[in-house]
C-alpha cells in the first residue's frame, strides 16, 4: 500500500521528472563543492580544499554569524507577533479594522520584495533610525510574521475546542488553559512557523540590501557580491554548508512534531 | 511570551458575550441571574468589553503592521511626489514638524507629479513594466503546465505516500532562494554542465549561450516558484472525490472528457491561488533576472534596484514602486479573496 507502484506510468513520470528538476541543481552544486579543480566546470577529483579555504575567509564567517543572529532574533520576534495575530484572526470574531488587519497579513506574502525593502528603508530614514543589523531584524520580522500567522492560523482553524472547554469547566483559569492546553496543541505549527521565519530571514537578499547600513553584511549580501563576479568554488562550499544546516533543522523539526503528534492528545480524524 | 488569553476568572464571568463559542459559561450566567436577557445582545449589540489579554492579542500585531507595512507605503507615496536633492535624506521637501502650519503649506506646494511624468516619458520604464508583465504571464503559464501533472500525480499517489511527497516538494523551498538561482549559473554557463551534456550527446556542435538570456530567466523562475504552484493545486486535487470520475465513466464519458469537465473545474481554486502566488512576486522579481538574465532589457524589479542603488534617485524609485503596486492591486485583491475563502472552508 505504501508503494508508488499503483500509479500509472504517466503519473510516475511526472513525479520523477518534477523531483529530478527540483533536486538536480542542488545535487550538482553539492557535488561540485568537493571538486579539487579551481575551474568550477572541470572535475578534478574529490577534495575538501574549498572548505579549508573557507575557514580562512574571515569576512564570510562574520557574515554567516551575523546572518544567524539576525535570523534567530527576527524569527523569535516574528513567532510571538505572528502567533498573536493568528489568535486574533481565529479567536476574536469581530474587532474594528479586522478587514484591514487580515489584508495586512496576506498581502506581504505576495508583495514583491523590492517594494517591501524600499518602503521599510524609507520609513527608517524618515524616523532617522541608524541602519544596521537592528533595522534588518525589524524588517525581517515584519516580513516573516505573516508567514507564521498563516501557518499557526491553519492549525487553529481545525482545532477541537472541547479540550479547552473541559479544562475551563473544571475550573482551570484561562491563562493556564492557554499555556497547558492551547499552546501545546498548536506547538507544531508554532515551531514550523519559527523555522520558516528563520530560513526566510537567513535567505533574504533584497530586503536586507535595502535596510542594511554601513558595516552590516549578512551572508546573502556577501554571497551575492561574490556571485556577481562569477562562480567560485568557495561559494559552492558555503552554499553546501548552508543547505546542510537548513536540511538538518527541517528534518529535526519534522521528527519532533511527529513525536509530539504520536504521543500527544487525540485529534479529530 | 505573554499569554494572550489570560483573564481573571471573574472577568470571564462578567463578559459571557465575548465568547459565544464557549457555550458552557453563558447558560450558567443566565440561570444565576434571572433578570438577564441574552436576547438584548442580539437586538442591540452593546460595545463588547474585552479583557486586557484579548486587547493585547489584537493590538500588538495590529500596531506592528500599521507601523511597518501601512505607514511605509504612505511614505513611499509621499517621496514619489518629491524631488531628488543633494542632501541627506536625498529628496525634498522634507516635512518639518517644527514649522507648524506654514511648514505644512511649504511641504504641500513642494510636491509634484514630475516623477510620474518622467516614468511616462521614458521608454525604459514602459519597456520594463511590459517585460515584467510578459515574463510573469508566460512563466506562470509554464508553471501551470509543469505543476499540474506533478500535483495530479501526488493526489493520485497512495494516501500513505502523500505526506512524503509533499515534504519532498517543500524541502527545496526551505533551502536558500539565492543558492538555488546560483546553482543554475553553474549549470547554464558557457562551459557549464548543460553545454557539456549537449555536446557529449551530439545535440549541438558548439556550446550554446544559455546564461544572460530570457530562457535562463524562465528556467530560474519556473524552478524557484514550482512549489508555490504545485502545493495549492495539490490541495485542491486531493479533495477531489474519485467517485465523481467513476460516475462519469459509468455514464460513458471518455476519460479525457471527464478530466476536462470534472477534474479541471474542481481544481480551479487551487489553480487560481497557485497562479497568483507565482504571478504577483514574479512581476517584481529581482534576484532571478539579475543573476540569470541579460543586461539589455531589464525587469521592473531591476529597474527599481538600479534607480535606488546606482542612480541614488529615491523619488523615481518610489514612483516606480507606486506604479508597480497599482498594477498589482487587482491580482492582490483576488488573491486575498481566495486566501480568506480557503481559510474559512477548512
Amino acid at each position: 500500500m505504501g508503494s508508488l507502484g499503483r500509479l500509472s506510468f504517466t503519473n510516475l513520470t511526472a513525479l520523477a521528472l518534477g523531483l529530478a528538476f527540483l533536486y538536480a541543481p542542488i545535487a550538482i552544486l553539492i557535488v561540485y563543492s568537493f571538486n579539487d579543480s579551481r575551474l568550477v566546470t572541470v572535475w578534478g577529483g574529490w577534495s575538501l580544499r574549498w572548505y579549508a579555504a573557507l575557514i580562512e575567509d574571515r569576512a564570510m564567517i562574520d557574515a554567516a554569524l551575523a546572518s544567524l543572529g539576525v535570523a534567530f532574533a527576527s524569527a523569535a520576534l516574528a513567532t510571538v507577533i505572528g502567533t498573536l495575530a493568528a489568535l486574533a484572526l481565529t479567536r476574536i470574531a469581530r474587532f474594528r479594522g479586522r478587514l484591514l488587519f487580515a489584508a495586512m497579513i496576506y498581502v506581504p506574502l505576495v508583495m514583491p520584495e523590492v517594494i517591501t525593502g524600499l518602503s521599510l528603508l524609507l520609513l527608517f530614514v524618515a524616523i532617522d533610525l541608524d541602519r544596521g543589523f537592528f533595522t534588518i531584524i525589524i524588517a525581517h520580522t515584519s516580513l516573516t510574521m505573516c508567514f507564521v500567522t498563516v501557518i499557526v492560523q491553519s492549525r487553529l482553524v481545525g482545532f477541537d475546542r472541547s479540550l479547552e472547554e473541559a479544562a475551563m469547566d473544571l475550573g482551570c483559569p484561562p491563562g493556564r488553559t492557554f499555556l497547558t492546553i492551547t499552546l501545546p496543541l498548536i506547538m507544531p505549527a508554532v515551531i514550523a512557523g519559527f523555522l520558516l521565519a528563520f530560513s526566510l530571514s537567513l535567505d533574504d537578499l533584497v530586503i536586507a540590501s535595502f535596510t542594511t547600513g554601513p558595516g552590516a553584511t549578512t551572508l546573502p549580501i556577501r554571497i551575492y557580491s561574490e556571485v556577481r563576479l562569477g562562480v567560485k568554488p568557495e561559494i559552492n562550499a558555503v552554499c553546501t554548508i548552508f543547505i546542510a544546516v537548513i536540511a538538518i533543522a527541517v528534518i529535526a523539526a519534522s521528527l519532533i512534531s511527529k513525536n509530539r503528534e504520536r504521543g500527544g492528545s487525540p485529534r479529530a480524524a | 511570551m505573554s499569554s494572550p488569553e489570560i483573564r481573571s476568572p471573574d472577568e470571564a464571568q462578567r463578559n459571557p458575550g465575548t465568547d459565544g463559542e464557549r457555550g458552557a459559561v453563558a447558560p450558567d450566567f443566565a440561570s444565576l441571574h434571572p433578570g438577564y436577557e441574552p436576547a438584548d445582545q442580539v437586538v442591540a449589540p452593546r460595545p463588547i468589553r474585552r479583557s486586557p489579554a484579548e486587547r493585547l492579542t489584537v493590538i500588538v500585531p495590529y500596531l506592528w503592521l500599521i507601523a511597518l507595512f501601512f505607514v511605509p507605503f504612505l511614505i513611499v507615496l509621499k517621496i514619489s511626489l518629491s524631488q531628488t536633492a543633494l542632501a541627506q535624506p536625498p529628496y525634498e521637501p522634507v516635512f518639518d514638524v517644527t514649522a507648524g502650519l506654514e511648514g505644512v503649506r511649504d511641504f504641500l506646494s513642494g510636491l509634484s507629479l514630475a516623477n510620474y511624468f518622467t516614468l511616462a516619458g521614458d521608454d525604459l520604464y514602459l519597456f520594463s513594466y511590459l517585460k515584467s508583465l510578459t515574463v510573469a504571464t508566460f512563466s506562470t503559464a509554464i508553471l501551470v503546465l509543469c505543476g499540474f501533472p506533478i500535483a495530479y500525480a501526488m493526489a493520485r499517489a497512495p494516501r500513505r505516500a502523500r505526506p512524503l511527497l509533499v515534504t519532498l516538494i517543500i524541502l527545496p523551498f526551505w533551502t536558500s532562494f539565492l543558492i538555488r538561482v546560483y546553482a543554475w549559473i553553474n549549470i547554464l554557463q558557457h562551459d557549464g554542465l548543460l553545454n557539456q551534456a549537449l555536446l557529449a550527446l551530439g545535440i549541438v556542435s558548439e556550446p550554446a549561450t544559455w546564461l544572460a538570456t530570457d530562457t535562463a530567466v524562465y528556467i530560474g523562475l519556473v524552478y524557484s516558484y514550482l512549489p508555490f504552484m504545485v502545493l495549492p493545486l495539490y490541495a485542491s486535487l486531493e479533495k477531489l472525490d474519485p467517485t465523481l470520475l467513476e460516475a462519469a465513466a459509468d455514464l460513458g464519458c471518455p476519460r479525457w472528457k471527464a478530466f476536462c469537465l470534472v477534474t479541471v473545474p474542481l481544481a480551479l481554486p487551487g489553480l487560481g491561488a497557485g497562479a497568483l502566488l507565482c504571478f504577483i512576486p514574479i512581476v517584481g522579481e529581482f534576484v532571478v533576472p539579475d543573476l540569470l538574465g541579460g543586461s539589455e532589457s531589464t525587469m521592473i524589479g531591476q529597474t527599481l534596484w538600479t534607480e535606488f542603488f546606482a542612480n541614488k534617485d529615491w523619488p523615481v524609485a518610489s514612483a516606480v514602486a507606486v506604479v508597480l503596486v497599482i498594477l498589482l492591486v487587482g491580482p492582490i485583491v483576488v488573491y486575498q479573496h481566495l486566501q480568506a475563502r480557503a481559510v474559512e472552508e477548512r
